[in-house]
């Protein structure tokens, strides 16, 4: 309620501001004119001659040139006589009242949130609470671990919720800082390394792969170390160490362990023939993946094929995968523009393209 | 609820606005005296609630309310308060609410203190006024807003951007601002005078003011971000001939040639068109500016953030603005009385070669500016048009002015007498040629051309020293009469004299710290000693140390000279982590006008850390030029007597100097 009053105390305020003038009689104030300008001139002449900055001949022809400007200046007075408009001042007065304030008003509401209160970062607690969006908790976890910045335990809570939320960079700080401070260990050289990856677009850099060799170094079958070893080993293109990897990690492992069907997928990516089928169960487990591997692992997945049918442009199935790839990761300019290049790979060729036409209805991106 | 009555009273300034740019041209149309008068009083109600709106966000800014998107995201609770309030302006969105309330602060000094003005000229302007303010209200509340709120606001926010956490940030956009939309006013009464059909000699007498003001801000405000880049950025540069300083030294350039073409209009009547036309590019060149920086075309510490949505709409203001006062120009133009005539040697002539280089100086910056995006735009290519352009260019120009720059003043209005003026400034000559060969001998074998551009510079400033003397009449009349004259003569003739001597210390500077620049570059571990200028440099250790938000690391160098102990240098590196990116500190010996610069890099594997090293002689005279300028110009500003340029008449003999 107070917000609507001072609303309208300021809007009352700037309608006075135009009421204010048209009220007043019109011979107020004459205003001043170019003449007082140049009678001043001519003075100032004076003045100067007498102060002896310039010559008796000079000011009489700057008297004779300013008075021509004079006598200008009278003839086009400026200033007409006042008259008073009454229906324009009335017309004024109407806008300043009614026009005003509606649109004043209407444009506030188009643009502003008079439903909200203040927020001074003072008047408000800083306790935990269940209703906080995840993002106060771990900006109040921030601000504990700015001021305590050897607390290792909170770097170790902090760091994986922050790899959750996709801010990799800040993540990798935090790890960093909970190896330093909360101790070394295979688990967070991996953890560091996959973090290291997210933010490089999961790419496993030359530095990502220098955590997960250190993790190895540390714990040889310390497990997401080893599969990331070997996705660096697939995206350099060295498809038959990374599937050397992953086979010996499966060999090592227990039948029950929960990442087998994440390393059978990626197997069956690199095209290793002694692995198994890419089970619907394998897929189905990769969606449990954490962000960070499921991305990398589709990105990659998919960059491959791109580059394949770059060089072999004959696969229409690989082209109908690529495009729905892209459909899929709602990239659906890359989706368009795979499409475009698939039509002139398989332009020659008139089976194929009906082939891909066909399959391109049923993705429903046909046209 | 401050938010929103900050958001309430700056849609409140528009709808004034809006009301302010019309009813005031009916009534001037109509010749009804209060029609006109509610140019007045809207003027200063909208200063009132544009004042109100800017207290508001600062308000919003100091108690870190981050249900604010604009405080959220160009705040952090833990940043000093000088930071919280400066970082009001830091950011695109406030910086335009900063921009619109310069424009409101001036509108209301012509509606406050205009009572001089005719009352149709002061309606008219104002109701220009009101044009452009409404087009900005307009372009902040749709595409710029700073009230929009977040309904679940963050506990924190996302910090300045660290460059920008400097003492700089209080001064130089506000200065720059000043100038930038000072000059806003000129283009008013050049509109005004336009729509009137009428123009005189008194027309650049109440322009005069608002001119100079916003040049001293203006000027003031380009030394500021120079001064400020060169200590904040870590390269010691102090000029990068950057689109964004480019288009505050456009209309710098504009700005001083209409002040000089003024002088003309005003003391003789005549340059009346070119002078209208000078307001209204100079105005032109200053929305230029905000549309470079604002629009999000160029990148650089300037664009706080990119939209294409606010480009496209500063675009269509600028267009209208632009294209539509120059049109008003060439149908109006023609029918303004012509002034009066005068040889080509005077000082009118003179004036009319200032502007005439001025303008081209100006010209070949615009080109410069624009050709590189014009060509990406068209092309697709980047080419970058960097010093060489420049300096071939505006270089050349800027000497050839520096030669005429001593003899303008000792011309006589009307007609003058150039081998005169020639024989008067035979002392600045001499001068001038005793600095070129001292710094000859003394750096024989160096630089040829420095020199050259020395004595150049000392020209500048001696022949400036001799037309204040000349017309005190020092040493033809007895000391105490010249001293009396010297009492008597007009503030502005020594402001003119301040100002020009100024342009050469600036000058002396720029070629001081270009030629005999010295520089150490290496990675220093401690204890290690650099050399640089005869100056012994130790890097005693490095220490870290905990800021409010930020992480330090400080070097101490120990600075000897010929074994003398004297200072310990500590330039430093901050970490910012809310926005995980680092500033350099650099530290600075000032020895007369020559500085000790050092600034910190990476720290290597080993420990050692990247060190810059300048010398950099007379590098202050750079900035203190430019004060002089200003100086001088707050001189002219402070001269409220009316002006008269006495003409020469045509057989007189020469007698004593006509007055400023």
């Amino acid at each position: 309620m107070t917000l609507w009053f001072v609303f309208a105390l300021m809007t009352v305020a700037a309608i006075f501001a135009v009421l204010w003038p048209l009220s007043r009689s019109s011979s107020a104030q004459p205003g001043g004119s170019e003449a007082v300008v140049y009678r001043d001139q001519l003075a100032e002449i004076d003045r100067d001659v007498a102060a002896g900055l310039i010559g008796v001949s000079e000011a009489e022809a700057a008297r004779v040139e300013i008075g021509r400007r004079l006598l200008a200046a009278a003839e086009g007075q400026r200033d007409l006589p006042a008259r008073s408009n009454l229906s324009l001042r009335r017309a004024s007065a109407i806008v300043a009242l009614v026009g005003l304030p509606i649109a004043a008003v209407t444009f506030y509401l188009a643009f502003g949130s008079p439903w909200l209160g203040d927020f001074p970062l003072a008047s408000r607690t800083r306790t935990a609470d269940v209703n906080q969006p995840l993002d106060n908790m771990v900006a109040q976890v921030e601000a504990h671990l700015e001021k305590n910045p050897a607390d290792g335990r909170g770097w170790t809570v902090l760091a994986p919720v922050l790899a959750r939320l996709g801010r990799y960079e800040d993540a990798v700080r935090a790890y960093r800082n909970a190896i330093t401070y909360a101790g070394d260990g295979a688990e967070r050289r991996s953890d560091l390394g996959e973090a290291l990856a997210g933010a490089a677009g999961g790419v496993v850099t030359a530095e990502a792969k220098a955590e997960f060799e250190r993790a190895v170094a540390q714990s040889a079958d310390e497990p997401k170390a080893n599969y990331f070893l070997g996705l660096a080993a697939e995206q350099d293109g060295r498809q038959a160490d990374a599937a050397a990897i992953w086979r010996g990690m499966l060999a090592k492992a227990s039948a029950d362990a929960p990442w087998r069907p994440l390393i059978e997928a990626a197997l069956t990516r690199v095209g290793d023939p002694a692995a198994p089928a890419l089970s619907n169960d394998a897929v189905a487990a990769a969606k449990d993946m954490s962000e960070a591997d499921r991305g990398a692992m589709i990105r990659g997945m998919v960059d491959r094929l791109a580059t394949r049918l770059k060089q072999d442009g004959d696969d229409v199935e690989g082209w109908l995968r690529l495009v729905r790839a892209y459909m899929v990761m709602g990239e659906r300019d890359k989706a368009v523009s795979a499409l475009t290049d698939a039509r002139q790979a398989v332009a020659n060729d008139a089976e194929r393209l009906r082939q891909l036409n066909e399959g391109l209805k049923n993705l429903g991106l046909d046209g | 609820m401050i938010a929103e009555a900050g958001h309430y009273a700056l849609v409140l300034a528009l709808g004034l606005a809006l009301i302010q740019s019309t009813v005031p041209l009916l009534g001037a149309r109509w010749g009804d005296h209060a029609l006109m008068n509610v140019a007045r009083s809207t003027a200063l109600a909208q200063l009132l609630f544009v004042a109100a709106s800017f207290t508001a966000l600062t308000m919003l800014h100091v108690v870190s309310d981050f249900s604010v998107a604009n405080v959220f995201e160009n705040s952090h609770s833990m940043k000093p308060l000088l930071y919280k309030i400066t970082g009001v302006w830091g950011n695109h969105e406030g910086s335009m609410l900063l921009w619109v309330l310069i424009l409101a602060l001036f509108g209301g000094l012509v509606a406050a203190f205009g009572n001089n003005l005719p009352l149709s000229l002061r309606a008219h302007v104002l109701a220009v006024q009101g044009w452009v303010a409404a087009a900005f209200y307009l372009f902040i509340l749709v595409t710029s807003n700073p009230f929009l709120r977040i309904a679940s606001p963050p506990i924190e926010g996302r910090d300045l951007n660290p460059v920008l956490q400097d003492i700089g940030l209080a001064v130089h956009p506000p200065m720059l601002y000043l100038g930038y939309v000072g000059f806003s006013i000129s283009f008013s009464f050049a509109v005004a005078a336009l729509i009137e059909g009428r123009i005189d000699a008194a027309w650049a007498r109440w322009v005069r003011p608002w001119t100079l003001v916003a040049w001293i801000f203006l000027t003031l405000g380009i030394a500021m971000g120079s001064y400020w880049a060169y200590y904040e950025l870590g390269w010691g540069g102090w000029w990068f001939w950057d689109p964004v300083e480019n288009a505050s030294l456009m209309p710098w350039l504009a700005g001083t040639a209409l002040l000089h073409s003024a002088v003309v209009m005003e003391k003789r009547n005549a340059l009346k068109v070119w002078t209208i036309l000078l307001s209204i590019l100079t105005f032109s060149l200053s929305l230029l500016g905000t549309f470079l920086v604002r629009s999000g075309v160029l990148t650089s510490v300037h664009a706080f953030a990119t939209d294409p949505a606010r480009g496209v709409f500063i675009l269509l203001i600028l267009c209208l603005f632009i294209g539509g006062s120059l049109s008003l120009f060439a149908w109006r133009a023609s029918s303004l009385k012509q002034g009066g005539l005068f040889a080509p040697i005077s000082r009118e002539g003179a004036l009319v070669l200032n502007n005439l280089l001025i303008t081209v100086a100006c010209w070949t910056v615009l080109l410069g500016t624009l050709y590189p995006m014009v060509h990406e735009v068209l092309t697709g290519n980047k080419v970058s048009v960097g010093a060489p352009y420049f300096n071939l260019t505006f270089g050349p120009l800027c000497l050839g002015l520096m030669l005429a720059v001593p003899f303008g003043p000792l011309l006589a209005w009307k007609r003058g007498d150039l081998l005169g003026a020639a024989q008067r400034l035979t002392a600045a000559g001499i001068a001038a040629l005793i600095a070129i060969a001292v710094l000859w001998a003394w750096t024989w074998g160096g630089a040829t051309f420095a020199p050259l551009v020395i004595g150049l510079a000392v020209f500048v400033v001696a022949g400036a020293m001799t037309d204040l003397a000349e017309r005190m009449a020092l040493f033809r009349v007895p000391l105490g009469v010249a001293m009396a004259r010297a009492r008597g003569l007009p503030r502005s003739t020594w402001g003119s004299a301040f100002a020009h001597a100024g342009v050469g210390i600036a000058l002396i500077g720029i070629v001081c710290e270009t030629t005999w620049n010295s520089e150490y570059i290496g990675s220093m571990k401690p204890n290690d000693v650099a050399k640089v200028a005869g100056y012994q440099l130790k890097l005693d250790g490095v220490t870290q140390r905990q800021g409010p938000n930020f992480r330090e690391m400080i070097a101490q160098f120990a600075v000897t000279l010929d074994g003398d102990e004297l200072r310990v240098m500590t330039p430093s590196k901050r970490n910012f982590t809310t926005r995980n990116s680092s500033t350099t500190e650099a530290a600075l010996l000032t020895r007369g006008a020559s500085q000790l610069y050092i600034s910190l890099g990476d720290t290597n594997a080993d420990g050692a850390i990247a060190v810059r090293i300048y010398h950099k002689p007379l590098v202050l005279l750079i900035w203190w030029g430019p004060v002089l300028m200003a100086f001088g110009g707050l001189l002219s500003l402070s001269d409220r007597r009316l002006r008269v340029g006495a003409p020469k008449p045509a057989k007189a003999a020469r007698a004593l100097q006509p007055a400023e």
